[in-house]
């Protein structure tokens, strides 16, 4: 054999195994694919199937009660939207400003770069950490007692950090041309931030805002660590109000001695997916609306 | 707002900037051009991007009512001095200017003059296109929009006028409120221009403004610079010579920061005064 043909097979026999390994790894991949679906898959299906029995208007309707056949969610899922409802209000002005300020006004300093290293590691602080953080400032400082109002400002702490990153996300993705086209044209930074940067960004802040709420409407840990109540017995009209949330039910009725009760945190853990879900769509959709026609 | 209302309805639209056969493409003479009182008067100017050194004691008069044609190869700093003209180089940070540029003898930089009113009487089209993300109709309007024009029926009058200008108005009259990000390259390029002209500036600087276009478009901006000069002081970064020795009356070499030469175009063209210029033009570098 002359030295070309070994070294020929020899290239050939490379070849060959590269795209075994290729095939392989794709496999894996699949595999990998394939088990986080089943996982969840498994996870939709046996709470579907263990809450379904509960649902209906009476889940809804209900007050809460200490037999599982008569309970409903009624006065956790007012709780739950007074939550999500103040703290937008409180996180969405205070986040995007706070954007605004860093990415369209603050000049380059080390100050600034250190404001930015922490605003990125408290979007990564337990969320429990802030409950903590809430029951030490809104509830005993401020006094506000387990109201909704201190609930609302602690998952006001929770989902800042998300809504300031995400906004700063979008604001850096507008492109400084346009910026330059505005104040060439004698617009004023003002105004250069408000016509322009702004609605330009506004898909992506708007998207960052829906995610930041349903994280809000998730959350359990950081309202059982201020204390919010676990029982109460009519829906919330203000913000001075004592309330309970979801959650916080779903995490109750889950360790509920009797077992009914498991079936009926199954089933509010439906109504909150819907929630969710619904939050997620309308994230989605304004997405595909504005992006359209926002394109570089 | 008096800026807005001292064009009538009847001179606004049409009348200037279509392009006709009959132009008459007269070029300013030594004498004029040494006539012409000084819109632009920089002294001594210098540039640092960090502790980069752009531009060199940069001394140079733009005439009013002229076309100046600043020419050079890649990187030798005319974009910069054009920036310096209104005041777009403060957006860079860390950059540094020292020297004296006196618009209408007035320091631009001076406690007296306003940034903001800085740039609306010198409008700049940039070397790439950059409309807003916006409708057509809402591009143009920008300009006198955020200077406070309100009516209406003014911004489709001052609209159509620029688009008219612009050689743009015949391609885009039936879909004003189109996104601009649909117009192809070069009616992007025209549309900035037509942005521009919205604010009614004094002065004009254009970074290449023809370097997408076609043929047929260039000859329409240059027509557009022609007509545009009796009224306006235009200052042009043009890195095709034929355009300089055409549009332009007076030519500015840059040559790595410095301004080596600068005079009436058709001496420059044909009788320049220094080796660099001559072998920039005649194309043996650059
Ligand atoms: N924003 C900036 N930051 C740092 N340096 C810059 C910046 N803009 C330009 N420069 C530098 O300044 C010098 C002059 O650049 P300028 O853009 O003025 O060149 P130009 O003559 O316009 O070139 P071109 O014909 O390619 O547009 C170049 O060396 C460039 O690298
Ligand atoms: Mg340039």
């Amino acid at each position: 054999m002359t030295n070309l043909a070994a070294e020929q097979e020899l290239m050939a026999r490379y070849r060959q195994r590269k795209r075994l390994l290729s095939k392989l790894f794709g496999a894996v991949c699949l595999m990998a694919m394939i088990s986080c679906v089943a996982i969840l898959a498994f996870l939709l299906i046996s709470v579907l199937w263990r809450g379904f029995d509960y649902l209906g208007w009476d889940l809804i309707r209900n007050l809460p009660s200490r037999s599982a056949a008569k309970a409903g969610i009624w006065v956790y899922l007012i709780g739950s939207l007074w939550l999500i409802g103040l703290t937008t209000l409180f996180a969405v002005p205070l986040g995007v400003g706070a954007a605004l300020y860093l990415e369209e006004y603050a000049a380059e300093s080390r100050w600034k770069r250190i404001v930015q290293l922490n605003i990125a590691n408290l979007a990564g602080v337990p969320s429990i950490v802030y409950g903590l953080l809430g029951l030490g400032i809104f509830v005993y400082i401020l006094n506000l007692g387990q109201s909704i109002l201190a609930g609302a400002l602690t998952l006001t702490l929770v989902v800042l950090p998300i809504v300031i990153l995400a906004s700063q996300e979008a604001l850096r993705a507008v492109p400084g041309s346009i910026r330059q086209a505005s104040y060439a044209l004698g617009a004023t930074r003002w105004q250069t931030t408000w016509r322009q940067v702004l609605p330009a960004a506004m898909p992506g802040i708007m998207t960052g805002v829906i995610l930041a709420v349903s994280r809000a409407l998730g959350e359990a840990a950081p309202l059982v660590a201020m204390g919010a109540v676990q029982y109460v017995d009519r829906a919330p009209t203000s913000v001075w109000d004592t309330f309970s949330a979801l959650p916080l039910a779903i995490f109750y009725w889950a360790m509920h001695s009797k077992p009914e009760f498991h079936d009926l945190a199954a089933a509010a853990i439906i109504v909150l997916l819907v929630v969710l879900i619904s939050l997620n769509m309308v994230a989605a959709f304004v997405r595909y609306r504005f992006g359209k026609k926002v394109r570089w | 707002m008096s800026r807005w209302s001292e064009n009538t309805v009847e001179d606004s639209p049409v009348a200037v900037g279509r392009p006709t056969a009959s132009t008459e493409k007269i070029l300013r003479s030594a004498s004029e051009l040494a006539g012409s009182p000084k819109k632009f008067a920089t002294t001594n100017v210098n540039f640092w991007y960090g502790t980069h050194h752009a531009l060199h004691d940069i001394t140079l008069h733009v005439p009013e009512n002229c076309v100046t044609a600043l020419i050079g190869p890649s990187g030798c700093g005319k974009s910069t001095y054009l920036r310096c003209l209104n005041r777009m180089n403060d957006m860079i940070e860390q950059t540094r200017v020292e020297g004296q540029i006196l618009l209408d003898g007035l320091d631009i930089r001076g406690p007296k003059v306003d940034v903001v009113d800085l740039r609306k009487r010198v409008g700049m089209v940039f070397q790439k296109s950059n409309p807003f993300p916006k409708s057509i109709f809402e591009n143009i309007a920008y300009g006198p929009r955020v200077a406070g024009l309100k009516s209406r029926d003014r911004l489709e009058q001052i609209v159509e006028r620029s688009l008219v200008q612009a050689a743009l108005w015949d391609e885009v009259k039936d879909r004003l409120n189109d996104s601009a990000l649909a117009l192809s390259g070069g009616q992007q390029q025209r549309l900035c221009i037509a942005r521009a002209l919205a604010t009614d500036p004094d002065v004009l600087l254009m970074d290449e403004p023809a370097s997408a276009l076609d043929p047929t478009s260039t000859l329409r901006i240059e027509d557009l610079i022609f007509e545009l000069k009796e009224n306006y002081t235009i200052v042009i970064v043009t890195h095709n010579m034929q355009q300089a020795a055409r549009v332009s009356d007076q030519t500015a070499f840059f040559y790595e920061g410095h301004l080596i030469e600068a005079g009436v175009t058709n001496e420059v063209f044909t009788n320049p005064s220094k080796q660099e210029t001559e072998d920039y033009i005649t194309g043996r570098f650059g």
